[in-house]
């Protein structure tokens, strides 16, 4: 099963859609809840950051029996130093965004604890992929 | 605590889920950061916050919490209460600032994630 779900940057009503969306079908495939939970914290996360930092992107998300790989892709300034990015704490979020409620420099490093893979690639002044991996057979990840 | 005793409690009004006001809960995060709120392992969590947006709830949605209580007199959307009925997600709203609001359901016995 593939879906694909539009992102557009700034727009804070907008964000979170694509997240619900891929809950609900999560839901229907009777994936365990401790699993969907954190499928959608970490799609969230980077659903946020895209509207957040970047202009615009796309989520490409596939389930097969075992997995589902969810893959956003966005416009943006990219970023620089992942390692910097991926460290609890740094953010170069605007006062929009902070007072959105988000721009604590949280969001990469919960992403990767509840992903069960995470990878990020960048290239500055392009834009920012990442893939979150999420097997529904695992057991509960040690988080 | 149940939902109906929250809003006794705290003089609050159920926005929405009034339905569900015999929901329990046993533990409490405050926070108008949903980063924060987003790192939260614990299921079933009351979430006590001054920040009312659409992302509240979408936080919450993501999060499993079934019960958000508005405080510091917050008022929330026709947008946001459409929202919060499709996630089955119940709201109260209260006059009261997030520190009161804490501080009488702590006597009250709801305990802290941490
Ligand atoms: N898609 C992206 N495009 C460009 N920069 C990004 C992107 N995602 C993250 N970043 C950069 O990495 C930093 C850290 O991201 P992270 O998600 O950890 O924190 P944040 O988004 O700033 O705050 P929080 O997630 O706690 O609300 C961001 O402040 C930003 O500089
Ligand atoms: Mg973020």
């Amino acid at each position: 099963m593939h879906f694909e779900y539009q992102i557009e940057g700034g727009n804070f009503t907008r964000a979170g859609y694509a997240s619900s969306e891929i809950k609900k079908k999560l839901k229907q495939l009777n994936v365990d809840l401790g699993i969907i939970k954190r499928t959608v914290v970490a799609t969230y996360e980077a659903e946020v950051n895209v509207v957040a930092h970047a202009y615009s992107g796309t989520i490409y998300v596939d389930f097969d029996e075992e997995k589902v790989v969810i893959k956003l892709v966005d416009e943006g300034p990219g970023i620089p130093d992942i390692d910097q990015a991926m460290k609890e704490g740094f953010s170069t979020a605007s006062s929009t965004v902070r007072e959105m409620g988000f721009g604590a420099g949280m969001g990469l490093p919960n992403m990767k604890k509840n992903a069960d893979d995470l990878q990020i690639t960048s290239e500055v002044n392009k834009g920012t992929t990442v893939v979150i991996t999420m097997f529904f057979k695992k057991e509960a990840k040690d988080l | 605590m149940t939902v109906e005793q929250i809003a006794t409690t705290l003089n609050a009004k159920i926005i929405c889920g009034n339905d569900r006001a015999h929901h329990e809960v046993k533990i409490a995060f405050a926070s108008d950061l949903m980063s924060d709120v987003l790192t939260l392992r614990e299921d079933n969590v009351l979430l006590i916050t001054g920040l009312a947006n659409m992302q509240t709830l979408r936080t919450a949605e993501m999060s499993d919490i079934h019960c958000v209580v508005f405080a510091r007199n917050k008022k929330i959307s026709e947008e946001m209460i459409e929202l919060a009925q499709e996630n089955d997600i119940i709201v109260l709203e209260c006059s009261y600032s997030v520190f009161k609001t804490c501080g009488l359901l702590y006597n009250a016995g709801l305990l802290p994630v941490f």
